[in-house]
């Protein structure tokens, strides 16, 4: 398994592997924003909790089409089924590989976007807080919609529409998470619900992944 | 150890392709597979290496002791053939790489990245990927395509070679490999008759 995960993340650094994608992306929102709303700081410090979560969410989106597309099309999902590891480690391991190139960059990377969009101070912590406690779900939620849509040319439209909706809870907890963060508010409620997700999706979504690919091989 | 497969039928599509195929496998046999385009033989590869369900029948083996290859050799591009080899030993938790890239003549290429390949040496490269899984039972699906002729003659030494150390090998193909000891299975007669419809919605609960 770790084979499988050191394999996933050489491919995501190598040449053409989409490393970085998901952060330049992210990068591009944050600066782009305050240039379209103005520099009024009041109105950019509202928004910057949403603003920074849905851009990590988007930004999380652009790769998941590759998680499993890639695999298929070479033969090696087959080959990789046919192999001693469970298929459903092989999902849990792919996600983790995604997380780890796309979610924690962009966690890594959250603080310092914060400043463009004039974030409040005590913000901060609980921006990187909320995003290492959700975009874990954002990778493995992922996966699952990548498994489900795996057979399917060009599947990349089909697995936002099918991975969106999925996606919502994470935003609304995570941006709250930031938003009572940033004005000194209790963050315990929404921070333990963003987390009691990301646990549920970790533990349930392998399984599913993995029978929805075991279908889609067929 | 013994590889049995017992009245077995095959789908794809949702429809029956194949149907009542039987036959056993010993170790040190192989068996060919003969047949038209179309008649099922990759199906049938499938279902015995477990990607999808037999319609009927059963197909007995030892636990994890079958491989695929098939038409895509499942390498990465931008890795070199060494590491493909590499990756693949380490999923099936075997060595073994440095001798399956000499048996396919594969030595002087190590470093040079998948992606820079001939299709041929590419196929040698996937059939190198039989050797690193320590598995006894190959599942071929048309392992010789875009190989030359010494390739093929190599292939057939490896497949021998294998066979000489208690291992088994279904092979689909066209070509005549010069595996004389090998049996042939001809599909054209197990071709289903009544092609009905399999299936339905609950396909992804059975």
């Amino acid at each position: 398994m770790i084979a499988l995960l050191i394999r996933d993340l050489r491919l995501a650094f190598r040449a053409g592997g989409g490393f970085g994608l998901g952060l330049a992306f992210f990068l591009l929102v944050a600066v782009l924003v305050p240039l379209g709303v103005g520099p009024e700081g009041a109105t950019l410090a509202k928004i910057a909790p949403g603003i920074l979560w849905v851009g990590a969410l988007l930004a999380c989106l652009l790769s998941l089409d590759r998680i499993f597309a890639l695999d298929f099309e070479d033969g090696s999902l087959d080959l990789l089924a046919t192999s001693p590891i469970p298929l459903e480690g092989v999902v849990a391991i792919k996600a983790l590989a995604h997380w780890l190139v796309t979610g924690l960059p962009l966690t890594l990377a959250a603080p310092v976007l914060g400043v463009l969009l004039n974030l409040p101070g005590p913000g901060y912590l609980w921006l990187v807080v909320s995003l290492a406690a959700g975009t874990p779900a954002l990778s493995v939620i992922g996966a699952f919609g990548a498994a489900l849509t795996v057979g399917i040319k060009r599947g990349g439209l089909l697995l936002s529409l099918l991975v969106l909706p999925l996606y919502v809870p994470t935003l609304i907890f995570g941006a709250e998470v930031v938003k009572r963060g940033a004005a000194g508010a209790d963050v315990s409620v929404p921070l333990l619900l963003l987390a009691g997700i990301t646990a549920g999706a970790l533990a349930l979504l392998p399984f599913a992944a993995a029978a929805a690919i075991r279908v889609n091989l067929r | 150890m013994e590889l049995v497969v017992e009245n077995l039928s095959v789908a794809r599509g949702g429809l029956t392709v194949l149907e009542g195929v039987s036959f056993s496998l010993a170790a040190g046999q192989a068996l060919i597979l003969r047949g038209p385009n179309g008649v099922g033989k990759t199906t049938l590869l499938r279902t015995l290496a477990g990607l999808q369900p037999a319609v009927t029948g059963s197909v007995s083996a030892p636990p994890e002791s079958l491989t695929y290859a098939a038409h895509a050799d499942g390498l990465k591009a931008v890795l070199t053939v060494e590491e493909n080899l590499q990756f693949w030993a380490a999923i099936h938790g075997v060595g073994g790489v440095a001798q399956a890239m000499a048996q396919m003549n594969l030595t002087e290429l190590r470093a040079r990245r998948a992606a820079n390949l001939s299709a041929g040496q590419k196929r040698r490269l996937g059939l190198a990927r039989l050797l690193v899984t320590g598995r006894s039972v190959w599942v071929l699906d048309e392992p010789t395509v875009s190989l030359d002729v010494a390739s093929v003659a190599l292939f057939a030494g490896v497949v021998r070679a294998h066979l000489a150390a208690g291992g088994m090998a279904l092979i689909a193909t066209h070509i005549d490999l010069g595996l004389t000891e090998a049996g042939v299975l001809e599909l054209a007669p197990y071709k289903a008759k009544t092609p009905v419809a399999t299936g339905g919605f609950d396909e992804a609960f059975t």
